[in-house]
């Protein structure tokens, strides 16, 4: 901690004056390309953000008086992209551990929906993230990240394998390729759009 | 799925941020969410004080023009928490200037979203 890194112009809010921010989650399970989508559509090298958790040891110590507490860092990786002169668009990398609540709270405040990264090899460690959208309330389209090799499931299988509503997007994506990431996201946001109607 | 095992932000005032903040207590969490955009106040709107030396550094980071809370924190280091403490106190003296997220309504979204979809389409074809 200490002294404030210089930044250059760039990395500043273009006409932050009159912009309205707003904010998208990209969700999913562990090393299911996060990172990788925000990187590869953010015009700022992504950045993250910690927060320290503790939690109260449980009873033996509190039977001594003791008051034990364990204690444990998370991230969450973020980038953005000026919309134009009225918006600028966040994009936060949640990991779908839905034990850090304030985190989620925070997280899941506001945002205008969720872009939920999935890997087809491994549906079911999609389910908790999924309940924890759900749990939020947020809207989601689903990103199916088409790793080399992976076999891509057809869609109707992997619906069902997931329990989605019939009027839930479902996109392939390569979260490396900034058109493909871009498509997956407008997606979403024309699916946002859909429901306000 | 319930989800609450107990899982909190560090109290500040456990560890070293404590002596950062000076002992303050959090802020009102909607008019410093994640992104809500900071920049320095002009020179003559800020009452004198004497700024922490955590406290300096953000302003002088916020003085080249707006960044999100989230970036303040990123390009720090600090903790969020810790952030949202000095920023709030860089209000109180006048020091910098915020420009929350719009209240989510309905309509609002619509033209918000017609922006975002637009703006995508622009750039990414
Ligand atoms: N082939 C292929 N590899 C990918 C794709 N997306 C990500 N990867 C790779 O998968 C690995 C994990 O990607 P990350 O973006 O770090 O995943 P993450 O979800 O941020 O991971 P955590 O933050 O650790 O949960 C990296 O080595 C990426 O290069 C993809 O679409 N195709
Ligand atoms: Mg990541």
């Amino acid at each position: 901690m200490g002294s404030a890194p210089s930044l250059g112009e760039r990395d500043y809010v273009r006409g932050g004056a009159t912009q309205t921010a707003v904010k998208i989650l990209v969700v999913g399970h562990f090393a299911v390309g996060k990172t990788t989508l925000i990187g590869s559509i953010s015009e700022i090298e992504p950045l993250s953000t910690e927060e320290t958790m503790t939690q109260a040891a449980e009873s033996v110590d509190d039977l001594k008086g003791v008051q034990g507490k364990t204690t444990t860092t998370v991230a969450m990786d973020f980038g953005r992209l000026t919309i134009s002169d009225r918006v600028v668009l966040y994009l936060f990398g949640t990991p779908g551990q839905q034990r850090f609540v304030q985190m989620w709270e925070d997280m899941a405040r506001g945002a205008l929906g969720a872009l939920v990264l999935v890997d087809p090899e491994r549906l079911a460690d999609s389910f908790p993230v999924i309940d924890l959208i759900e749990q939020y309330g947020l809207d989601y389209a689903i990103a199916v990240n088409h790793f080399d090799g992976a076999p891509l499931r057809d869609e109707r299988a992997l619906r069902e394998a997931l329990d989605l509503l019939d009027d839930t997007p479902v996109v392939t994506c390569d979260a490396r390729d900034e058109k493909s990431s871009a498509a997956a996201l407008t997606t979403l946001v024309r699916y946002l759009l859909d429901r306000t109607r | 799925m319930t989800g609450h095992d107990g899982w909190e932000p560090e109290a500040p005032e456990l560890v070293r941020p404590y002596v950062i903040t000076k002992g303050r207590g959090l802020p009102d969490e909607e008019h410093l969410s994640l992104i809500t955009l900071v920049t320095a106040s002009a020179e003559d709107t800020r009452r004198p004080a004497r700024l922490s030396p955590e406290e300096q550094s953000l302003l002088d980071l916020c003085s080249a023009g707006y960044l999100s809370v989230a970036e303040i924190a990123g390009h720090t280091h600090f903790p969020l928490g810790v952030v949202r403490i000095l920023l709030a106190s860089l209000k109180e003296g006048g020091h910098i200037m915020t420009r929350p997220p719009v209240a989510r309504a309905r309509p609002a979204d619509k033209e918000i979203l017609e922006e975002v979809l637009n703006g995508l389409r622009a750039k990414f074809g």
